[in-house]
């Protein structure tokens, strides 16, 4: 079971360091100083969860490796994030949407995670479901505001969905570890989100008058480490400290 | 900071002497200037530029932190510098407010900002090249900011104050972070000291140059301080600086690039204090006029964050109008 387990927690994990980490990148660069606070704070939501979700990772494997050393010291094929949350933040329509698909999805996780037969899981699903219903909030307005702003915001939102929506499929995708979890009670069926994550998507979209597109060929491979070019420059950013001076306490 | 925000402030009033000598007895008897009382036209500009100037430190003081964010060493440091740069971001924020209740807008203060017309603290035009700046930046620049902004919890003018409060109960938090920064880093390896030393050798005179131009040459200090905006003067605000932080380097085990500073037991009235060498004021002027290392990269990332962002803000208002025209219209219904 500890191996499973280890492994779908580095999913939950990764999904989290890496968003995380896309949203940083805009911190003091936003289009308003009132979202220069609101992204380090979803920023902030997210490594924070990402931090739990390492550390006890790193107690489920049992082999010393802390937070840093798994968020840190490995190779890219080793991440396990969805190809979505890597994605490259293009604009503030692609980022607020990235969002609101990941916090869509992850606020139904989270609140099946609550009944976990796993203490620690059901802990960090008690914290992580409350910032994540105000990622949806947040974010959901943004696309609304967006889609039903100018002309040319309307264009770009547009754009983003239509350029995001093959990354969505695989939030529901179960890995085999995954999959193993969830068998064990230990964590939720990704599947079971889809229902909610579409009506949680639909109401946004009706009031953004953005059009839900059907995605012929979904983007799959993440969870294998099969990610696209982008993710070895977010890597070469992340890891530069602990790559370039080894075995140092900061 | 706000010393350099005096320079060239124009504090000229053109109302009666009766006028002024009330104003100045309301401000003799400590009582707090708010947004909608009478004040002279200079006290109103030096304000809107020394809180203006301020708040765009801030501002543009995101820049070189957040130069690392990406790229801090632990998640726990990633974690802190988000949320320290954040916090940078809020202080921005309240004080761009309380410039408004003065009668100035923040858009108007931003463009000022972008075309160089209003200045920031020339401390952010310095480049962040290591980790280790960011240990230093909390340590000294934070630290200074701290002394002089301490007395501006008790400017005359009451928003100010007020925001100054909260920005410095931050500020001291930043600096102590700054410093837990460094001391991680001189308890670490050879590489990690050589890394600290050289970053306090590269800002301890940018940090010493925060607090203005000596008194002498601080040509609209006297003004500032009799009515109460400025409470110290700018030499005196240094030496403190100055006494308090090179024992703290010295606890760090770094040294201060500064070889003619030393103890001298009979200086603060016989309480002692350091002698120090002098401040290289070409470099200086150099950086306040916009030809330090990273003026013109400060600016370009600024006016690039504005230009990009021009469809968002377009796009919210557009959208607010369109949703308060659907509820009149649904009120009419």
């Amino acid at each position: 079971m500890s191996a499973p387990l280890f492994n779908a927690l580095l999913e939950l994990a990764d999904d989290h360091l890496i968003l995380g980490h896309r949203v940083s990148e805009w911190c003091g660069h936003a289009p308003l100083l009132e979202e220069d606070l609101a992204m380090p704070n979803m920023a902030l939501d997210m490594i924070g969860a990402a931090r739990s979700l390492y550390t006890y990772a790193g107690e489920i494997e049992g082999e010393g490796r802390d937070e840093d050393q798994l968020a840190y010291l490995r190779y890219d094929r080793e991440y396990k994030n969805c190809l979505l949350v890597e994605r490259p933040n293009e604009d503030f329509a692609h980022t607020m949407l990235k969002q609101l698909y990941f916090a869509a999805f992850m606020h139904p996780y989270w609140e099946a995670a609550l009944q976990s037969n796993d203490e620690t899981v059901r802990g960090i699903a008690g914290k992580s479901v409350k910032e994540v219903a105000y990622h949806i909030r947040h974010a959901g307005e943004w696309v609304v505001r967006l889609g039903d702003g100018t002309e040319e915001s309307a264009k770009r939102m547009q754009d983003a969905v239509t350029e995001l929506h093959p990354y969505v499929e695989e939030l529901f995708h179960m890995s085999a570890d995954a999959q193993a979890a969830a068998d064990k009670g230990a964590l939720p069926d990704r599947e079971a989100m889809r229902t909610q994550w579409t009506n949680s998507i639909s109401n946004v979209f009706d009031q953004a008058k953005l059009t839900m597109p059907e995605v012929e060929y979904p983007q799959l491979g993440g969870r294998t480490g099969h990610h696209g070019e982008e993710m070895g420059h977010l890597l070469s950013e992340l890891q530069y400290m602990q790559r370039a001076y080894p075995n140092m306490s900061w | 900071m706000y010393s350099q925000g005096l320079i060239g402030a124009d504090g000229a009033t053109e109302e009666t002497e009766e006028f002024l000598a009330k104003f100045q007895a309301r401000i003799d008897r400590e009582e707090k200037i708010e947004p909608n009382d009478a004040m002279p036209n200079g006290y109103r500009k030096t304000l809107v530029r020394q809180i203006g100037q301020h708040a765009h430190s801030e501002i543009v003081g995101m820049l070189p932190e957040g130069n690392w964010i990406t790229r801090a060493p632990s998640l726990r440091r990633k974690a802190a510098l988000l949320a320290k740069v954040q916090d940078e971001g809020g202080h921005g924020l309240y004080l761009y407010s309380a410039a408004e209740t003065l009668g100035v807008t923040r858009e108007q203060m931003t463009e000022e900002l972008l075309s160089g017309k209003a200045k920031y603290s020339s401390i952010f035009n310095y480049p962040t090249p290591t980790w280790a700046d960011i240990g230093t930046i909390g340590w000294l620049v934070d630290g200074a900011a701290i002394m002089n902004q301490i007395p501006l919890c008790r400017c005359s003018y009451g928003p100010y104050a007020r925001a100054m409060i909260r920005v410095c109960k931050e500020e001291s938090f930043h600096q102590r972070q700054g410093y837990e920064i460094l001391i991680s880093l001189c308890n670490g390896t050879e590489e990690q000291k050589q890394m600290a030393q050289d970053s306090i050798n590269r800002w301890w005179w940018p940090a010493l140059m925060m607090f203005g131009p000596h008194d002498a040459e601080s040509s609209h200090s006297e003004q500032s301080m009799k009515w109460k905006i400025k409470r110290f003067s700018n030499d005196e605000l240094r030496q403190k600086f100055i006494d308090a932080t090179v024992p703290q380097a010295e606890y760090l085990g770094l040294t201060v690039p500064d070889p003619d500073l030393k103890w001298n037991p009979d200086k603060n009235d016989g309480k002692g204090g350091y002698d120090h060498g002098e401040i290289d004021w070409d470099e200086f002027w150099r950086v306040v006029k916009g030809h330090g290392k990273m003026n013109r990269d400060r600016i370009k990332d600024r006016k690039k964050a504005w230009d990009d962002g021009a469809w968002v803000r377009e796009a919210a208002l557009a959208h607010a109008e369109k949703r308060a025209a659907r509820q009149t219209q649904h009120a009419a219904e």
